[in-house]
């Protein structure tokens, strides 16, 4: 394999990993945030 | 079918930002504006958690949308120059996870707005998705040239979601709304496809200029500006709104009138000399703009 291609293979993984991780964090913060505002609500 | 200018399997996998691109973010600029306002301009106070929520909603619903629509047009984006540099025809992305990614998102904006506000707006998120996706993208818009006459119904249901989504209901308000931005996206597309008609006609899109011509397309501007001007008028006569928003819409939808007139009245056919096609289009965007922010500003201040 090109290690050239592998780098960016892996960097391209990594950042949407990251991402996705981002979003699914966010997810968790707005869900609890809707459970608490549905409650006062 | 996806044409031969479409890879089917790109050498590495898409980045971020081509899933992001998918969303058509810009596109998008406009439908969480005009969502927003028809949520601000409810006569209901609406949790701010749960407000960002629909909102959050209906532009996730919108993201979806633009996703599935570059999925279904891949080989027709790959045609245009406007479009050719997307992730799907530019081959840095292949067609099942654009797919995929389009539906995740539709199905998601749509369960988590049924669960987190009201069933009505879910509803209506749903149909607006679906109207785009399947009556606008796969139905109309390679067939008619009506397709932007009648697909724009799909790009007219933001601030009835927003509306909803505070509310619960449909009310006269929302629905002259929705029935502006109906009506005012003919001209605002037929502006366009006059300077970009060669476009078009290359990808064998039916818009109005390339199958009717370019004469009809400017008097059909024209006639689709007077009930557009009616209908974004009307909110003030029948007590809807005040003169705060009765003054701007008046003014603007004058000035709007205005630059159709100078569409329907220019014989110019070279696309790069357009000006009166190019200013009603860059025009019809802020209008529409400024119209919803004075809505906003004219029903706080009646509050």
């Amino acid at each position: 394999m090109n290690p050239d291609y592998d780098d960016e293979y892996r960097r391209r993984q990594r950042a949407r990993a990251k991402v996705t991780g981002w979003l699914l964090g966010g997810m968790v913060v707005l869900f609890f945030a809707i459970a608490w505002a549905r409650m006062m609500h | 079918m996806p044409s031969p200018a479409v890879p089917i399997t790109p050498a590495l996998p898409a980045e971020w930002r081509d899933f992001l691109a998918l969303t058509k973010p810009r596109v998008m600029t406009l439908v969480v504006f005009t969502a927003l306002c028809g949520l601000l301009a409810a006569p209901v106070h609406i949790n701010p958690i749960l407000g960002f929520t629909a909102i959050l909603c209906i532009a996730v619903g919108a993201g979806a949308s633009g996703a599935l629509n570059m999925w279904y047009e891949a080989d027709l984006d790959a045609r245009m120059k406007r479009t050719k540099n997307r992730p799907l025809p530019a081959g840095r992305m292949d067609r099942q996870s654009a797919l995929h990614f389009g539906v995740a998102l539709g199905v998601g904006s749509v369960v988590l707005m049924g669960l987190a506000i009201n069933l009505l707006a879910a509803v209506i998120l749903a149909v607006s998705i679906l109207f785009y996706v399947l009556v606008y993208t796969v139905w109309l818009k390679r067939r008619t040239p009506q397709n932007i006459v009648i697909g724009g119904a799909a790009g007219a249901f933001p601030p009835l979601i927003g509306w909803a989504a505070a509310t619960g209901r449909i009310e006269l308000l929302p629905l002259l709304l929705f029935l502006l931005i109906f009506l005012w996206t003919p001209p605002h597309f037929w502006a366009l496809s006059l300077f970009v008609r060669t476009d078009y006609a290359a990808a064998g899109v039916p818009m109005l200029p390339v199958v009717a011509g370019i004469q009809t397309t400017r008097r059909q501007v024209l006639i689709y500006t007077l009930p557009m001007a009616a209908a974004a008028v009307a909110p003030w006569p029948l007590g809807l709104t005040g003169a705060i928003y009765g003054v701007t819409a008046s003014l603007l939808t004058a000035w709007f009138a205005i630059l159709a007139v100078r569409v329907a009245v220019s014989r110019e056919t070279d696309q790069a000399l357009m000006k009166p096609e190019r200013a009603l289009f860059k025009f019809s965007i802020l209008y529409l703009f400024v119209l919803f922010g004075a809505l906003v500003i004219d029903r706080l201040v009646l509050a």
